[in-house]
């Protein structure tokens, strides 16, 4: 086929241009440029060259938060995919029940950030809040504000109440497309429960798993506005996330280069880390 | 291999039934023998698919029973059932390599490694998969893995009956050709009791023995393709079969006779009932033919399939097609046409009248 060739097409990316530099190109680019100098404000920068950077590659704390942040991520994953498959698993597939599950499981995730921390704050709280109170009343010794097991262990459980939703809702959108006939097919060849799961509703729920995965990494990767107003990264610095310990260092003690050298190498690890995940979970995929 | 026997089978899909459109299934009755090949045939919304979850046991019936060998199974699940289905689309296990999906079945039944491995690799080979036995089944193409569906049926010894159900939507037209005949083949091999459920009448022609045509949950009519061809006992078997189908005309009954456009018809048998509330006369269109007199017609449009001609004629009770070789004299705008006496039947309400 022969295409006719018209530069003037080009016209029409120049919004679509337009709108990226402005909402990602131009802030990154500021970013990337605050990494490499020092500035004590009024404008006035001072090359610096790598030096950000390696100081924040050497540096404990950052060593400390990343730590935090990983461990964080694992534990919230490990959790909230089994659980959420298993709901997934015993939600009802017709009738009544089917809308009044959905509307249960998406609550959780209409609530803005803050108030969901707000709201687990007052729960949580040892003398008045209904959990901090039950806790203690039953014999635990629990104060999310002072000890920083309690911390973990509170701020875990605001996320698995407020994401687990979401792999619920992916798992049972990949279930509902699995036809009929493979149920009927494994009756016939004598399957049980736990072969039909292996064998037909895992591997067919694989691609809603992937990006049940890829979000929850990203999201509790990043995460910042619930453990913010939650516990604030305390007791301490306990619960002190990556993005957490940015803002402070950004915005508490404006160290705007490291800040800048910390957000970049922040940034290149979620997109390295999505990027392991996505191609080893889909390297079957072009087999088939 | 069992005898199959469904005693008045009625099923609904609702809880509660007030009239006929409300059964899927309205009292079905068959006998089927041990080792035959049996279709049934019907459009899309006949009932067909549903008798055949029933026979399975992925459906309980309403009413009624089914006797495998004169034993009752109706309470029995498909795995006591002993039978095989190969669905619509290939279901595979698509994790598994095809070796595992065949043994699959077995395993479950707590055979014996060595045993299994005889099983699959027969099957293997009947089916022409050894060569990618241990490849992960996911791989294959369509007709690669119906080929593992059908597989997984076959792989058991004691399977009862093999059931269809339209297995070759998904394959290409050129190896529906090469499936088919290879299931009619393995029929022959095997001989067990199959029952192929389908809406192509070329496909339940070709394999069936005996074929069960199905319009709105009810049996039409049960017999061979020539039987059906030659001798619809419904306007629905009449429409369905063939290509193009019988021609249905309105008629009267007058002292036993058949009237059409006014004139009488000779008919094998006299006519006693009367109080239909519909009649018409059937007549396919390869019993048709062009005559000096008789029925007067206008043609209306003649189409050349290649081999045949199919001619449009008008008269004023309707369309008659008619089929003709290709070589065949076509008269130009109007003729006369007459009906082959001992191919035309009269219809009661849609039924036969003999």
């Amino acid at each position: 086929m022969n295409k006719t060739l018209n530069p003037k097409a080009w016209y029409f990316v120049i919004p679509v241009f337009a709108l990226v530099a402005f909402n990602a190109v131009v802030p990154l680019m500021t970013v990337v440029n605050y990494s490499f100098q020092e500035t004590f404000g009024s404008n006035v920068f001072q090359w610096e060259g790598t030096r950000w950077f390696k100081e924040i590659l050497h540096s404990e704390r950052f060593h400390a938060s990343l730590g935090r942040q990983f461990i964080f991520t694992f534990i919230i994953l490990l959790i909230q995919l089994p659980l959420g498959i298993a709901i997934a698993l015993t939600m009802p597939k017709k009738g009544w029940g089917v809308p009044v599950c959905l509307i249960l499981m998406s609550m959780p995730l209409l609530i803005p950030w803050n108030v969901v921390g707000a709201m687990w704050n007052i729960f949580a709280l040892p003398d008045i809040g209904f959990l901090g109170n039950s806790l203690n009343s039953i014999g635990f010794d629990y104060n999310f504000t002072q000890q920083s097991g309690d911390a973990w262990f509170t701020t875990i459980l605001m996320d698995v109440w407020h994401w687990t939703s979401l792999v619920v809702l992916l798992s049972y959108a990949g279930l509902n497309s699995i036809q009929p006939a493979y149920y009927q097919a494994a009756e016939i060849d004598g399957a049980s429960r736990w072969d039909i799961f292996r064998y037909i509703e895992l591997p067919k729920m694989k691609k809603v798993l992937t990006l049940a995965i890829l979000l929850r990494f990203m999201d509790s990767f990043m995460i910042y506005t619930e453990p913010f107003v939650l516990t604030g990264g305390g007791p301490g610095n306990a619960t002190n996330f990556l993005s957490l310990d940015l803002v402070k260092m950004a915005l508490g003690q404006f160290d705007l280069g490291p800040a800048a050298a910390m957000s970049l190498i922040y940034f290149l690890i979620v997109l390295l880390m999505c990027w392991v995940f996505y191609s080893l979970m889909m390297k079957d995929e072009g087999r088939t | 291999m069992a005898k199959v026997t469904l005693k008045n089978l009625s099923h609904s899909y609702l809880t509660k039934q007030s009239h006929d459109a409300d059964w899927a299934l309205r009292g079905v009755d068959i006998d089927w023998k041990d080792g035959g090949a049996y279709a049934l045939l019907g459009p899309s919304g006949c009932g067909k698919t549903t008798l055949l979850n029933i026979i399975s046991g992925l459906l309980k019936p309403t009413e009624g029973e089914i006797l495998f060998d004169d034993k009752d199974v109706t309470a029995l699940n498909p795995v006591e059932r002993d039978i095989a289905q190969i669905f619509q689309f290939p279901v595979i296990y698509d994790t598994m390599t095809v070796y595992d999906n065949l043994a699959f079945p077995l395993k479950n039944r707590g055979l014996s490694k060595t045993e299994i491995d005889l099983k699959v690799k027969e099957i293997g080979e009947m089916l022409e998969l050894t060569s990618t036995l241990n490849n992960k089944a996911a791989g294959l193409t369509a007709d690669g893995k119906q080929k593992i569906s059908l597989g997984r049926g076959l792989v058991r010894s004691d399977v009862n009956v093999i059931m269809f159900d339209e297995p070759l939507t998904v394959i290409d037209p050129h190896l529906k050709w090469v499936l088919r005949s290879k299931l009619k083949e393995l029929h022959q091999k095997i001989n067990r009791t199959m029952i192929y459920v389908t809406h192509d009448q070329i496909e339940a022609l070709t394999f069936a023995d005996q074929v069960v045509v199905m319009h709105e949950g009810q049996i039409v009519q049960t017999g061979t393709p020539v039987e059906l061809f030659e001798k619809p006992k419904h306007t629905f078997v009449g429409h369905f079969i063939g290509s193009p189908g019988m021609n249905i005309l309105p008629c009267k009954i007058e002292n036993g006779q058949i009237n059409f456009e006014g004139k009488i018809l000779p008919n094998n048998t006299s006519i006693k009932k009367t109080n239909f509330s519909k009649t018409q006369v059937g007549i396919r269109p390869e019993f048709v033919n062009f005559s000096n007199e008789g029925i007067e017609v206008r043609i209306k449009r003649v189409s050349n399939t290649g081999r045949h001609k199919v001619i449009d004629t008008e008269c004023s009770s309707g369309i008659i097609k008619i089929l003709t070789n290709a070589s065949a004299e076509i008269p130009s705008d109007s003729a006369h046409i007459t009906f082959d006496q001992k191919y035309t039947y009269v219809y009661g309400d849609d039924w036969i009248i003999e």
